[in-house]
């Protein structure tokens, strides 16, 4: 009888010990497949229209074959140029602020406040306020509107990872500096800067990646462009603005482009995101085992 | 070489709370002086206050002076200038977690602008093997992570960072409390070469330690200096009551 239940016992635990491991398995791939199929899905559509053209050319008017994406590409890196420089240094030095200088202050908590705030306003609304602040008294869209509306979303994510990692420096790191006689703000930005580099590099990274992709900013400001172009000055195109344009046209053609663009915007991303942690990572690491 | 510290009418808070009353004290240079009492009695607090560490932490305040030397520290100089006369060891080894051995012994001159390569490397040698260390970490200076190390090497290495930038005194706050006892005595051991070139404060819950390594010796009550004089006459004939109870473990 008592072994029976103890029988009955193990093979429960069994049982729900199963369940469970199943359960996270399941959420896992939940959570990994809407990725991969995305990514599967974008080579299936768009790989074949990947060509040297694609990145070579611009756009051919409606009705001739070929033509490619390339002044989208390197308005994309502008665009995002102007934002990084616009979005990390601002960014960072805010977090430096909230975690070193300001912490506890009413003003730390309303700076905080606001990024988090900032954080949740629509990309359409930061779009239309550069629009009224940039483009509206210069009397013409361009690619530096573009970037500084992306940059503004650059800040807050980039504050707030920067405060975080700052704060998870120990404190004996900080006075160590200090009892060298090392200023303040040289202990600041050499030590606990750089101690906590890796993951506000990260919080860059995850800044970046997130307005690479964001159309509704650029409708207002970069507006796009069929031709060529670098100049900050002038409207420039990029490729989330020239995939929505293509994608809602009713060409063939321009749906295939499309589906390219979207392919090589995930790419770029992804090899600008590794590219950027390997060289760190080589920079930090110097030194370190 | 070191110089004599004299504090007078020190007091210093956290918040409302009085930390250190009233501490009058000479500490002679190029000596050792040890500081004990049970934890929380003010020996932390005050060797902070002796290069102004203590005021780092917003909520706390001091008065009184302290003088260094010729230099009232309080009134005469900033507390950059200040810490840089004044080393300090902490009680956890804290290197700098993203520098080699060499850059974690630099930092100190690096970080206050010194490049000049070729007196950096005779500095970081030089500092190194006063702490010690050298032999057991000159292959590998730029290769390993400060952080890398065990321990005890790690404490000796924040000994050679703080004598890199060449102090008046240097301040140790339970050096060797996290540490085996062969690195203990092995800092102990250093303490007692280094105390010829510079003057030594090292707070310890260890009386022995003391024994072994100071002249003097202080004991800290409840936020006030109870008694202060040669190591030999504390730990064995007392002048008070209090201290007797202490060195003979009856509290604390």
């Amino acid at each position: 009888m008592n072994l029976k239940k103890q029988g009955f016992h193990s093979k429960f635990r069994a049982a729900s010990d199963h369940l469970a491991t199943g359960l996270a398995i399941a959420a896992t791939l939940l959570v990994v497949a809407p990725l991969v199929a995305i990514f599967i899905y974008l080579i299936y559509k768009g790989a074949s229209s990947l060509n040297l053209a694609f990145f070579t050319h611009v756009p051919k008017p409606v009705g001739e074959d070929g033509g490619g994406m390339a002044n989208a590409i390197v308005g994309s890196g502008v665009l995002l140029g102007v934002a990084s420089l616009l979005g990390i240094p601002v960014g960072i030095g805010g977090g430096i602020y909230l975690a070193e200088f300001g912490r506890g202050t009413k003003f730390a908590n309303a700076v905080r406040f606001t990024a988090d705030v900032l954080n949740g306003v629509p990309s359409i609304v930061m779009g239309i306020a550069v629009y009224s602040l940039i483009v509206v008294p210069q009397h013409h869209f361009s690619a530096f509107s573009g970037g500084v509306a992306l940059g503004i979303m650059m800040i807050p994510t980039v504050t707030r990872t920067t405060e975080e990692m700052l704060l998870m420096v120990p404190n004996s790191v900080r006075e160590a500096a200090l009892g060298l006689g090392v200023p303040n703000w040289r202990s600041v930005l050499s030590i606990t800067l750089k101690t906590a580099s890796p993951g506000v590099i990260t919080g860059c990274m995850l800044a970046f990646a997130r307005v690479a992709g964001e159309t509704a900013p650029l409708i207002f400001t970069a507006f796009g462009n069929q031709f060529w172009s670098a100049s900050l000055n002038e409207p420039i195109a990029a490729l989330p603005l020239q995939i929505y344009v293509y994608a809602i046209s009713p060409y063939d053609e321009w749906h295939r482009l499309a589906w390219g663009g979207a392919l090589v915007l995930i790419i770029l991303i992804v090899f600008a995101v590794s590219l950027v942690r390997y060289v760190a990572s080589r920079g930090i690491l110097k030194g370190a085992s | 070489m070191g110089v004599g510290i004299e504090v007078s009418n020190l007091n210093a808070w956290y918040g409302s709370n009085h930390t250190l009353q009233d501490i009058q004290l000479h500490i002679p240079a190029n000596h050792a002086t040890a500081l004990i009492g049970p934890s929380g009695c003010g020996k932390s607090t005050f060797v902070r206050c002796l290069n102004r560490m203590h005021e780092t932490n917003p909520i706390a305040r001091v008065t009184g002076t302290v003088r260094i030397g010729d230099l009232d520290i309080y009134k005469d100089a900033s507390p950059v200038e200040i810490r840089r006369r004044v080393g300090m060891v902490f009680q956890r080894p804290n290197p700098f977690p993203t520098m080699s051995i060499y850059d974690n012994v630099a930092s100190g001159l690096k970080l206050n602008g010194f490049s000049n390569r070729k007196v950096l490397d005779e500095i970081v040698e030089r500092s190194l093997r006063n702490s010690a260390l050298w032999d057991e970490v000159k292959d590998d200076l730029r290769k390993k992570s400060g952080a890398s190390l065990s321990g005890g090497q790690q404490q000796r290495m924040c000994i050679a960072r703080a004598l890199a930038v060449d102090p008046e005194v240097l301040l140790m706050d339970e050096p060797a409390s996290a540490l085996d006892p062969v690195s203990t005595s092995k800092i102990e051991d250093l303490i007692f070469e280094l105390k010829s070139q510079y003057t030594i404060v090292i707070v310890t819950h260890n009386m022995q330690q003391a024994a072994r390594v100071a002249e003097k010796t202080g004991f800290f009550l409840n936020g006030r200096m109870v008694e202060f004089d040669s190591t030999h006459k504390i730990f064995t004939n007392p002048s008070d009551k209090r201290t007797e109870d202490y060195i003979t473990g009856r509290f604390g």
